[in-house]
């Protein structure tokens, strides 16, 4: 019992994860109509920055989870408006390619000033040790990335849903043309939308740095799982793309938990998940379809 | 694919219905014959101007940008999943080679028939989707057979990769990559001929046909999903002929093979050569493998660095490509002499 309970904590925690990187393309999507494929190099930057912070200017990590999205996000506004931008009119598949240019060109990057091999972070002292549930005991640190994330989410639902900005972005998400019908003027919404995106890798980035290890291919693999997790979830759907975060992380969890003797079953459930998905609704748990193809 | 803004045809790569396709058919016969001839000759001299291995790349990347095109240009499906056919082949090939001992264009047939037969339930579940949803798919489908082959060792030996893949072809010599060249040139025209085939079969036409107006596709009772997932079975095919290729030229597999990054460089190959033209996949693939090989013979390091660079700068600046730049001028200075 005290072992399942774990072992969905661990779920719940790599869901975390899935579920601020699918929120952050959820509402990229939703305004720009862009996939963006460099966000799992941006939330490799973000590792990657709380680390040079640290190694190279003592920035502690408590001050790099604020400096990280703030800068990330910022850097996100500036290429939305420098190249991303001129790409809106043409088919969305164009900037999915400009943002896999850019993914090669910020790994490699990173990979020639620090090489491929992973760089250690200390996890902060207030976080370190464990924190006893009773029935079993659990990393504090874990502990707070579940209730960060789970607090963010929170806080991110409320200005969705109560704020006018929110009200915005959620009916240009979810239904653009007619968000466009009703005079609302999305154009000024989108790039600070993006920015914010960015920032909500950069801030799983600096998450993960502790935890996982930091290297510059971090987000190449990652992004392709968050993918897989829009695809289940419903990429025209914020709810979606957060419920399907999290519960994939918690399938992937038992399944290297209980499959352990299979890894390939584990490393790949996501992707049957997904194959079941398509077959039975090919728009997504939570999505609709757009236009009849 | 659906968004609210009508992409203006002037600045799509992807041609509008009157451009690329059915303009090249409409080029004078004697100019196609030139051009095809001129190729031919290339395509023999090159092994003299290159080192034979670039040469042989070359070969193997030109069948893998057509088989992507085939996809992007004609079907207007842009899989970004690719590697797993061309990595799926390279690996049976591989293994065919050297267990069975078969002679290399057995082996690489072989290749290519599993990594059609792979296309088809990856492609059933793809095409259910269209545009963006359609490359995040096929891109996590091929992830997932990457997961497969790095666990599964007992087959593909991970990381260490398939070690000494024979060129066996009934006991010619053909170690030399120079030879080995002219061994595989006719493998490759082959499948270059079949994909110009079926792009100008009338299977080729409806897919045209489909690419530009699904729904009047399916109003005038074409079975759309169908017909896309035979395009999609046939561009693995291809796609996997050209990776059975690679690894009898390379005597090695690695997982690199079935990366997501593999997938990728297929991709800016097509767009570089130009979307839609078929013929400027093999440009592309010219250019981008020698320009690779170069700046590993340089000893620069950051290749990504530059194939991403080249991948922002195509995509902003020149999205036509090489090949669509050139036939849209010829049609421009066409039109202007009709006037």
């Amino acid at each position: 019992m005290s072992g399942f309970l774990q072992n969905t904590f661990n779920g719940l925690v790599g869901g975390a994860f899935y579920a601020l990187l699918a929120l952050g393309l959820a509402v990229i999507f939703g305004m720009l109509r862009v996939v963006n494929f460099a966000h799992g190099a941006f939330y490799m930057l973000g590792a990657f920055g709380a680390y040079v912070l640290l190694a190279e200017a003592g920035v502690p990590f408590w001050a790099a989870l604020v400096i990280m999205p703030l800068a990330l996000g910022l850097l996100g506004m500036v290429l939305e408006r420098a190249v991303i931008h001129r790409l809106t009119r043409l088919d969305p598949l164009y900037n999915f390619l400009l943002t896999f240019g850019l993914t090669l060109i910020l790994q490699d990057l990173v990979k020639s000033r620090y090489g491929v091999q992973s760089s250690p972070y200390a996890t902060p002292t207030e976080l370190s040790g464990s924190v006893d549930f009773g029935l079993f005991d659990f990393p504090t640190y874990r502990v707070f990335i579940l209730g960060f994330t789970v607090l963010l989410c929170a806080v991110v639902w409320w200005v969705l849903g109560r704020t006018r900005v929110g009200m915005v972005v959620r009916a240009a998400t979810e239904r653009p043309e007619l968000t466009r019908a009703f005079g609302i003027d999305v154009g000024k919404w989108v790039t600070p939308v993006f920015g914010f995106g960015i920032a909500l890798a950069g801030l799983a980035g600096v998450l993960a740095a502790p935890m996982r290890a930091v290297n510059p291919l971090m987000g190449a693999d990652l992004i392709i799982v968050v993918f897989a997790v829009v695809v289940i979830g419903g990429l025209g759907s914020i709810f979606g793309s957060v419920a399907a975060g999290f519960g994939i992380g918690l399938i992937q969890a038992w399944g290297e938990a209980y499959l352990s003797d299979f890894p390939i079953v584990s490393q790949t459930v996501v992707f049957v998940v997904m194959a079941a998905v398509l077959l039975w609704r090919p728009a997504g748990l939570f999505g609709r379809e757009e236009a009849p193809a | 694919m659906t968004s609210a803004v009508d992409t203006p045809a002037e600045e799509s790569a992807r041609p509008a219905p009157p451009s690329g396709l059915l303009t090249v058919a409409r080029a004078p016969g004697w100019v196609r014959y030139a051009l095809l001839a001129a190729g031919l000759l290339v395509a023999l001299w090159l092994p003299n101007g290159l080192y034979p291995a670039v040469a042989v790349d070359i070969l193997c990347w030109a069948l893998f940008a057509v088989s992507v095109d085939l996809l992007l240009g004609f079907t207007g499906l842009m899989s970004f999943g690719h590697a797993a056919f061309w990595g799926t082949s390279a690996y049976v090939t591989g293994l065919v080679a050297i267990h069975a001992g078969l002679p290399f264009p057995a082996a690489v047939l072989a290749g290519a028939l599993a990594a059609a037969l792979l296309a088809l339930p990856i492609g059933y579940l793809a095409v259910k989707r269209t545009g963006i949803y359609f490359a995040m798919v096929t891109l996590a489908f091929a992830q997932m057979v990457y997961y497969v082959a790095n666990e599964w060792r007992s087959v593909t030996q991970g990381e260490n990769g398939l070690q000494g893949v024979p060129r066996e072809f009934f006991g010619a010599d053909l170690s030399d990559d120079y030879y080995f060249y002219y061994a595989i040139l006719p493998i490759v025209v082959l499948g270059l001929l079949a994909a110009w085939r079926i792009v100008n079969s009338p299977f080729g036409r409806v897919l045209v046909g489909i690419r530009d107006n699904p729904a009047r596709a399916r109003a005038l009772g074409y079975p759309v999903h169908r017909y896309k997932l035979t395009a999609f079975v046939l561009s693995g095919f291809l796609a996997g002929l050209g990776g059975g290729l690679f690894a009898v030229g390379h005597r090695f597999v690695s997982l690199d093979v079935l990366h997501w990054t593999t997938s990728g460089k297929a991709v800016i190959v097509v767009v570089l050569g130009g979307i839609g033209t078929l013929w400027g996949g093999v440009l592309g693939a010219a250019l981008v493998v020698r320009l690779e090989d170069w700046l590993s013979f340089s000893g620069f390091e950051a290749i990504g660095l530059v194939t991403g660079g080249i991948f922002v700068l195509v995509v902003l600046l020149f999205r036509r490509g090489i090949w669509g730049t050139i036939a849209h001028l010829a049609r421009r200075r066409g039109a202007a002499r009709r006037r």
